[in-house]
């Protein structure tokens, strides 16, 4: 089956100081999503993660810019299209949902006009249809009393209404992948609860393909079928989502498993030493090497390959290096 | 049993809402509406809820940002609304705060190592060369190095900055640390790194600490008690372990419904609750939780339940029980 | 190439204003003649050295009393530097400190400070400065003062602002919190953090300022003469630009087209270089 969405070694550089400093933000990411799928981005803040979505979609600031590999949507490289063409996959076919609802919705415009927006421009829709879609996108939502609502304006809503808004506005186009970047980051957790599960059903009904950008592993552990780890512009961990929580390839991911507190047990957390890297002034060798409490010589010097320890995982790590073909190295968390 | 360092009695908080060219007051926000609580030293109290349950407001009246419209603050015993002059700057003294922002809370064109002397230096007489030797004793506390006092908060990452805001909140011989989502802002690397030392310093000096979040895990980590607020009451509080093991008031049962896996195999919990907290302005009648609440009876829109002692410890306000 | 300009901006500003503090300081080391007694051997009204008549022992001409333009223009430039730096000096250390009282403490006194701001801001900036260079009297350190007087309210209005927003910044709670008295917070939170938009402001306020000297001067009541300023070396020779002895006017017109340049030049780099937002592109 051909897959809906093939990232291949794509590398997106920001350049400062008139061209003088150039910092690596996505150094050599590939990954496959097919459809239905959801893939989850982890990493936190300077990883690449959400670079690597603005890349995807062509919505990189000035400074930023695609400089190698490819991503095949829907059979077509988007690298290689000029913005006015991305526009009219935007929001049709690739839809974005962002942290802030706040600074995705317009506070000028009604609720019907965004919302319809997408359908207006990209299916032409008009009139009664147009309605009519749009209060079916908001009942997809669970916005009760839709007819109403789409009269209202942003700031009437609670956040957790404008991020379900936003939410539609995603889903107005007919897309076939949606990026949603840390969308529920900024709502209380029984909100985000709800907000999590509507996303599950939607994806249900519509056999929409759903990559979800987060720092939070348990966000991974609900949503998603498979999982990609980035640290400082590259993917150190890829695997099927079970397969990363029973069994860690790569000493990063074991860490941020250990570092997260378990409701119920006090177990003193695992903490990794340092910070994370800069992404101007990068270490030789492997990018995680200064922190990681498992490290070879090796490390220092040589950035490791791709490894294939088995059960569909790829993982950056020379401790992998050596061990055969479905051998599993089992991590345990530290503490 | 020794006496609590903070005691919190009947504390109420209304907020007026204005109307008309001569303000005339049309209702009343209750922000906090007759919180009851005690931190004894050492220990952390726990605070969670969620938008508009009051606990921002309460650390406000904690820090004396604001007053109260009823109930009293009591410090070591004394009412702090009896508190004045040197009496009232030793309760500065000896209770501080950390906020959320490590890059809003740490004054930018301030060295370090004056921001952590700046409490020193309101509260005490020490020379020069003292507040220096504090300000390198207390930045080794933190787990970081005393050379780094001349530097500049923007050459820090936000870890570091939470750790200098921890350093100036125990520089005085600080008794009590209000923290307000200290770790929220925070990479989840750091995030482990802060509350280790954070249960380090406890351990250590035996501060007190009031740690309000909304993640229930972190603060069933951290705290010794857990108190749980909805639009402005304590619906249940249990020492920590207790409350995880049995959760008993149905919007705790749905905080810990909401709380995400830690595993993808974990069993679903139940299904989120429906709705949204309700604005302040318009409570529900009777009991405040009951328009989301899967087990609401009749009584529950009728009458406000009061807090009764739980099974396992702790008290719960609830009618099912 | 935008920001490669920017980037340049300083170094044509830098020039520009350390050539013209340097002939300022050094006005009787550099100038040729007495810029207030005509020239021995030259004529009234001769022109500059390219042209006929004109000689290289003035080389920008003489005035219509024969005193030789280019000293008058080094030391005008004397003038122009004191009462555009100072003035500023003046007008930006009483708007700040109204700005950051009405900011901080709020209350009535800000009511009152912003008031009077209004009231200020309601008049014509030259209007007003005329009416007091009446009452007191022009001399260089009057015209200082009185600029400096004028000037103040558009710096008040916005470090208030700034000062608004920086009140509500957790570090200045935490300071207020910690148990700090107001005077302490103003002094080590608030005006730190201020500066920057008070440089910016005073860069920029430095031209407005000179060219309210040479207008004053150009009125009559600046600085008197015979004391040489552009601006007075203007309103003196208002007849000549259309009897053809342009360089009487156009000399001093464009030394003060070019320090005010330098001002503004420099005061927007500064603007891009204090931000760290637009520092780095």
């Amino acid at each position: 089956m051909t897959p809906l969405l093939q990232v291949s070694d794509l590398q997106t550089h920001f350049f400062t100081f008139g061209g003088t400093r150039v910092v690596k933000a996505v150094d050599g990411v590939s990954f496959t999503l097919h459809e239905g799928e959801t893939l989850g981005l982890v990493g936190e803040s300077g990883s690449g993660k959400t670079t690597t979505c603005l890349s995807l979609v062509g919505l990189l600031p000035r400074a930023a810019r695609i400089v190698g590999g490819s991503v095949v949507f829907e059979g077509e490289d988007l690298t290689r299209k000029s913005q006015r063409e991305l526009r009219r996959i935007r929001g049709r076919r690739i839809a974005v949902i962002l942290q802030d609802p706040m600074a995705s919705l317009n506070p000028l415009f009604t609720i019907f006009r965004q919302v319809a927006e997408p359908a207006f421009f990209h299916q032409h829709l008009r009139g009664r249809t147009l309605r009519e879609r749009v209060q079916h996108l908001l009942r997809a939502v669970r916005i009760p009393s839709p007819e109403w609502r789409m009269r209202e304006y942003p700031h009437q809503m609670s956040g957790g209404m404008r991020q379900r808004i936003v939410g539609a506005i995603a889903l107005a186009g007919g897309p076939s992948l949606v990026i949603a970047d840390e969308p529920t980051t900024n709502l209380d957790v029984t909100i985000q609860a709800q907000y999590l599960d509507l996303l599950k059903d939607i994806q249900r009904e519509t056999g929409v393909a759903l990559i979800f950008v987060t720092h939070n592993l348990g966000i991974v552990a609900k949503m998603c079928d498979k999982v990609a780890v980035m640290y400082a512009g590259k993917i150190i961990e890829q695997a099927p989502v079970r397969e990363l929580f029973d069994a860690p390839k790569h000493p990063y991911t074991r860490a941020l498993l250990g570092a997260v507190p378990k409701l119920g047990s006090k177990e003193p957390l695992y903490s990794i030493a340092g910070q994370p890297p800069n992404l101007a002034n990068l270490p030789l060798g492997c990018a995680f090497h200064p922190r990681c409490p498992e490290v070879l010589p090796r490390c220092m010097t040589d950035e490791p390959g791709d490894f294939h320890p088995g059960n569909g995982s790829v993982a950056r790590c020379w401790l992998l290096d050596g061990e055969k073909e479905g051998e599993t190295h089992r991590g345990r968390t530290r503490s | 049993m020794a006496e609590p360092v903070l005691e919190v009695r009947g504390l109420k908080k209304h907020f007026p809402v204005r109307q008309g060219l001569l303000g005339h007051v049309r209702t009343w926000v209750k922000a906090v509406d007759g919180v009851d609580f005690a931190i004894h030293a050492g220990e952390t109290l726990g605070l969670i809820g969620e938008s508009g349950c009051g606990k921002t407001t309460t650390s406000k009246l904690i820090l004396l940002q604001e007053t109260p419209t009823a109930g009293t603050i009591g410090f070591e015993g004394r009412d702090l609304a009896s508190l004045e002059g040197t009496d009232l700057m030793a309760y500065r003294r000896a209770v501080q705060v950390v906020f959320q922002d490590p890059f809003s809370s740490l004054s930018p064109r301030m060295r370090v190592e004056d921001i952590i002397a700046e409490p020193l230096e309101i509260h005490t007489d020490l020379s020069r060369a003292a507040i220096g030797a504090r300000v390198e004793e207390v930045l080794q506390l933190v787990g970081l190095q005393p050379d780094v006092a001349p530097l500049f908060p923007h050459e820090f990452s936000g870890g570091q900055r939470q750790r200098i805001a921890i350093a100036r909140a125990l520089a005085t011989n600080t008794r009590l640390i209000v923290l307000d989502e200290p770790v929220s802002a925070l990479d989840v690397s750091v995030r482990a790194q802060i509350i280790n030392q954070l249960e380090h310093l406890q351990q250590t000096l035996g501060v007190s600490y009031l740690f309000i979040g909304h993640d229930l895990a972190t603060v069933a980590h951290i705290s010794h008690r857990i108190v749980v607020m909805y639009l402005g009451k304590i619906v249940e509080s249990a020492d920590s372990d207790a409350l995880c093991a049995r959760p008993m008031h149905p919007y705790t049962k749905a905080l810990f419904a909401a709380a995400l896996p830690s595993h993808p195999d974990d069993p679903p919990h139940a299904p989120a609750i429906a709705g949204e907290v309700p604005s302040a302005l318009s409570l529900p009648s009777g009991c405040r939780f009951h328009p989301r609440c899967p087990s609401a009876m009749p009584v529950c829109s009728e009458v406000e339940p009061t807090l009764q002692p739980r099974a396992g410890g702790g008290e719960v306000a609830c009618h099912l029980y | 190439m935008a920001i490669k300009a920017v980037r340049e901006a300083p170094l044509v500003a830098v020039v520009i204003l350390g050539g013209l503090i340097l002939v300022a300081v050094f006005a009787d080391l550099i100038a040729p003649y007495d810029p207030t007694f005509p020239v021995k051997g030259a004529n009234v009204f001769d022109p500059p050295f390219w042209m006929e008549g004109g000689s290289a022992a003035t080389p920008l001409g003489t005035d219509f009393q024969g005193r030789d333009i280019l000293s008058r223009l080094i030391h005008g430039a004397r003038v122009s530097l004191i009462v555009g730096l100072m003035g500023t000096l003046v007008a930006g250390s009483i708007g700040t400190a109204m700005g950051i009282m009405a900011g901080y403490i709020g209350g009535w006194v800000d009511q009152i400070i912003m008031r009077v701001t209004d009231a200020w801001l309601a008049l014509p900036a030259i209007v007003f400065a005329i009416f007091l260079a009446a009452m007191i009297g022009p001399s260089m350190w009057n015209i200082v003062a009185i600029l400096g007087a004028v000037y103040w309210t558009r710096y008040a209005r916005v470090i208030r602002g700034e000062v608004l927003t920086l009140r509500e910044r957790e570090f200045v709670k935490l300071a207020e919190i910690a148990g700090a008295s107001k005077w302490r917070v103003i002094k080590r939170h608030i005006l730190p953090n201020v500066m920057n938009t008070a440089t910016v402001l005073a860069s920029l306020t430095v031209g407005v300022v000179i060219i309210a000297e040479a207008s004053l001067s150009f009125l009559g009541v600046g600085v008197p003469p015979p004391q040489p300023a552009w601006g007075l070396m203007l309103s003196e020779a208002r007849s000549t630009l259309m009897a053809g002895q342009w360089w009487l006017t156009v000399f001093p017109g464009v030394c003060i087209l070019l320090i005010v340049l330098a001002t503004q030049l420099f005061g927007d780099w500064l603007r891009v270089r204090l931000d760290p937002q637009t520092r780095n592109l």
